[in-house]
């Protein structure tokens, strides 16, 4: 296991950062996420396209079975997730990756393992790998993996007896670009308790409603099901619900990956602003209060990097379903409790930097604050993921 | 002669060594010796010189595989090994590696470091002690200060000033001093944890041959910049056996009526920091095992003292009555620097001076924002200036 980057690695950022450069610009961001309250989203469906079917990252976590480039032997994986990861975070892409290609992903390839639905589970990998479609997880973006049974609570969406799922769920991220939509829901028919997921394709009788969002580029939807035709993807009995707590789980360590690319977007902008802005005949980055300010934020950088690798090593030697053993959930823990404050604190450092024309809607600092500001609350809270830590740290609590 | 050494055949080696040198049946020192003759005191040293020529990173496989046979004792002689060593190897004749580097090793002789003066710390370029040629020797005259293991040190790496006609940094030289030598006076310090591993080192009319000095005369300053790059790789970068979080979480697990909510939230907080320096280190070797040595390196130090100075605030914090109590003001000189041994009242003073040597986190800010971030240096008056004209 390596901590550092493969050639593969880096050839697959370079070709992700090329088409980035050319599709993505922070200004080409900010007009789509002007123009998100007329267009209903943000999302960039060329782009996402070119990404997912030219470049093929819809498919890094997907096994070569199912149509997708992971493997065991030399073929992606977490690994490679993470690198697309750091690119988008860099670049605020608004696409689908992380809803689509890794959430509703690793929900698939959980629930691919289990007899019930393991064929529609492969059907709509294959789907996803090849580009053909965009899925999400319909859970919310702020559920913490260390709570697996929220998804599922009573007023959650239900399977009916008539096979069609019916309920809200709010919070949802990359619903106005999905096709088909991961529900959680509980089973209508029976008397104990008992969950399933369900694959519902996007329809009349699905409502996306869009939320105006803290982060502009990835903003959240409210999810309505009306008696919305669906399959049963898995199902279980009482409230375990491991095809959502993987997907959260490895979500949250891989969204460390995207921490630090907004974190590295961050420090490196406002490096190269402090060294152009003059103030008192001098530039500002010459004077010591702003450069030790830096300093600390590249040594947090350092140590973001180190985490978000060491997490994505560690899931990408984890089996593809099943739960992780102990040493990937701590790199998980230890990568969100960390990366999460590390991308807040460098968007907070480059608007107030930047000085007043970091606090304008024209600059693309606030799209960062924005971004790292959500990624703090979502699949568990830096707090959350600390608690985590008590036992395999063994630092039990007060009694 | 083989190449290329791996994992599979360093640890051959190392067991090799051990079936011919039983450390049970040998001499301490003796085995110690065999040990740095076989190249497996630090493996990416040459050959001959205690090492293979092996990548660095080899040297856990001989490590893992020597386990529990005597050891040089490292809290002695740290600075020969950190930061000597490493300077001898890349500036020292061939003759002068082969005279120091193997006592160095294996204890037989200590070694000090004479940099800091009363008027230069921070400013180490600025310092005053003077070196004069005479002949084939350098007759030095000056003061050192806060020198850790003087009391205890065979031979110094001294820096001193033999030109005073040239800006600062140009008129330096780096020598070996001999701590025997007449003229040297070496008196304790005593420190805020009460004990003395600190000295001042007087130096008047110390005479020192002209084969004690490393690398040519006025190019003591990037001499010096080897010491101190190692210094802070050695203070904050080097895998640990024992940790400060570990002595912490020892004290936490073993006094459960100490624990508290607030106490609790904050010592998870610095464990997943802890976990983020090691992760940061383990990085940090791999990359310069690969050859490609990262800046990473000037930033370990700061994150280690930040992260010690907090761990043992808390420590004693924590053990509120205890805390209240210190184990030993009693004034010593001890033999060993060791930064988490003793009581948690120790190590919270002790722990205040890794921000200080070897670099203040104040000066590694700068190191960091100005060679890593390429951010513009402080307007400065002492550069081209001879440093006799320097304004005092
Ligand atoms: C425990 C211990 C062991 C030591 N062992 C040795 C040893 O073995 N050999 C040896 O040679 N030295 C040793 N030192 C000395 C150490 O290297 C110096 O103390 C250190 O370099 C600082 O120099 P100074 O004490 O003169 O402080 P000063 O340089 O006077 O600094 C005073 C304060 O000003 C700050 N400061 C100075 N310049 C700047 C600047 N440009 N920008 C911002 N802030 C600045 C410093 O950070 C510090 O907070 C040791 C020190 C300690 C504490």
């Amino acid at each position: 296991m390596t901590l550092l980057y493969t050639e593969v690695e880096e050839e697959l950022r370079a070709a992700v950062r090329e088409l980035l450069a050319d599709k993505c610009s922070p200004s080409a961001v900010l007009d789509r996420a002007d123009s998100a309250a007329a267009a209903g989203t943000p999302y960039d469906a060329e782009l996402w396209k070119a990404l997912a079917r030219d470049i093929g990252v819809a498919g890094l976590l997907i096994p070569e079975e199912l149509g997708g480039s992971a493997s065991r032997e030399g073929g992606a994986s977490a690994r490679e997730a993470a690198v697309v990861l750091e690119e988008l975070g860099r670049a605020v892409a608004p696409v689908p990756f992380l809803s689509s290609a890794v959430l509703a992903t690793q929900a698939l390839l959980t629930a691919a393992g289990q007899e019930a639905g393991g064929n529609v589970a492969e059907e709509l990998l294959g789907r996803l790998a090849a580009g053909e479609a965009t899925a999400t997880l319909a859970v919310s973006f702020a559920a913490s993996p260390y709570a697996p049974a929220a998804p599922c609570h009573e007023d959650g969406a239900t399977l009916g007896e008539d096979g069609t799922v019916t309920g809200t769920v709010t919070g949802v991220i990359g619903a106005e670009a999905a096709d088909v939509l991961l529900v959680p829901v509980r089973l209508a028919r029976k008397t104990e308790p008992c969950v399933g997921l369900c694959a519902v394709e996007a329809s009349a009788a699905v409502r996306v409603t869009p939320v105006p969002s803290l982060d502009l580029t990835r903003p959240i939807a409210t999810v309505s099901f009306a008696s919305a035709p669906a399959r049963v993807v898995a199902r279980a009995e009482g409230l375990e619900v491991p095809w959502v707590w993987e997907a959260l789980m490895r979500g949250a360590g891989l969204l460390a990956s995207e921490q630090l690319g907004v974190a590295e977007w961050c420090l490196t902008t406002t490096v190269a602003y402090v060294k152009e802005r003059r103030q008192f005949a001098r530039p500002v980055g010459s004077f010591q209060a702003v450069k030790h300010r830096l300093a600390d934020l590249w040594l947090e950088v350092v140590g973001a990097r180190a985490a978000a690798r060491n997490a994505a090593a560690l899931l990408a030697e984890a089996p593809a379903a099943g739960p992780l053993g102990d040493d990937a959930a701590v790199a998980v823990a230890v990568a969100q409790a960390h990366c999460a404050a590390v991308a807040v604190h460098a968007a907070e450092e480059c608007v107030q930097l930047h000085g007043g024309i970091g606090m304008t809607w024209e600059h693309p600092a606030h799209l960062y604050l924005k971004r790292a500001k959500a990624d703090q609350i979502a699949l568990g809270t830096p707090g959350e993921h600390r608690d985590a830590l008590a036992g395999p740290a063994d630092l039990p609590a007060p009694v | 002669m083989r190449v290329t050494w791996d994992e599979a055949s360093v640890a051959e080696r190392a067991r090799a060594f051990l079936a011919e040198h039983d450390p049970a049946a040998m001499d301490r020192l003796e085995f110690l010796r065999a040990r740095f003759d076989a190249g497996l005191a630090w493996v990416h040293f040459p050959e001959g010189l205690g090492g293979l020529g092996a990548p660095r990173g080899l040297q856990a496989v001989a490590d893992r595989e020597l386990k529990g046979t005597p050891d040089n004792q490292p809290g002695r002689i740290g600075i020969g090994l950190g930061m000597a060593a490493p300077t001898i190897l890349a500036f020292g004749t061939e003759e002068q590696s082969k005279r120091f580097l193997r006592p160095l090793w294996t204890g037989e002789e200590v070694w000090c470091q004479l940099f800091s003066e009363p008027g230069a710390g921070s400013d180490l370029a600025t310092l005053a002690t003077r070196a004069v040629r005479e002949g084939d020797e350098w007759v030095v005259d000056g003061q050192k200060v806060w020198t850790s293991s003087a009391h205890t040190a065979r031979w110094g790496i001294l820096v001193a000033r033999t030109d005073p006609g040239v800006p600062k940094h140009r008129g330096l030289t780096y020598f070996v001093c001999d701590m025997h030598a007449p003229g040297v006076e070496v008196r304790p310090l005593r420190q805020i944890t009460g004990e003395a591993e600190f000295n001042e080192v007087f130096l008047t009319g110390v005479r020192l041959p002209d084969a004690l000095r490393l690398g040519e005369v006025g190019d003591g300053w990037r001499v010096a910049q080897t010491t101190l790059m190692n210094e802070r790789v050695a203070i904050g970068g080097a895998p640990a056996r024992r940790t400060m979080m570990g002595v912490v979480a020892e004290t936490w697990r073993s006094r459960p009526e100490l624990r508290t909510h607030d106490l609790h939230q904050r010592l998870l907080r610095l464990w997943v920091d802890s976990e983020v320096m090691r992760l940061t280190a383990v990085r940090l070797r791999e990359q310069l095992a690969a050859g490609h040595p990262g800046p990473e390196g000037s930033g370990m130090k700061l994150a280690f003292a930040r992260l010690h100075q907090e761990l043992s605030g808390i420590e004693v914090e924590m053990l509120r009555e205890d805390g209240l109590a210190y184990d030993d003001w009693t004034f010593r000189r001890p033999d060993t620097v060791d930064f988490i041994g003793r009581e948690a009242g120790y190590r919270y003073l002790r722990a205040k001076g890794n921000s200080i040597e070897g670099g203040t986190s104040e000066i590694l800010r700068n190191i960091i924002a100005e060679r890593v971030l390429g951010l513009p240096a402080e307007p400065r008056a002492d550069k081209d200036v001879a440093w006799k004209d320097l304004p005092r």
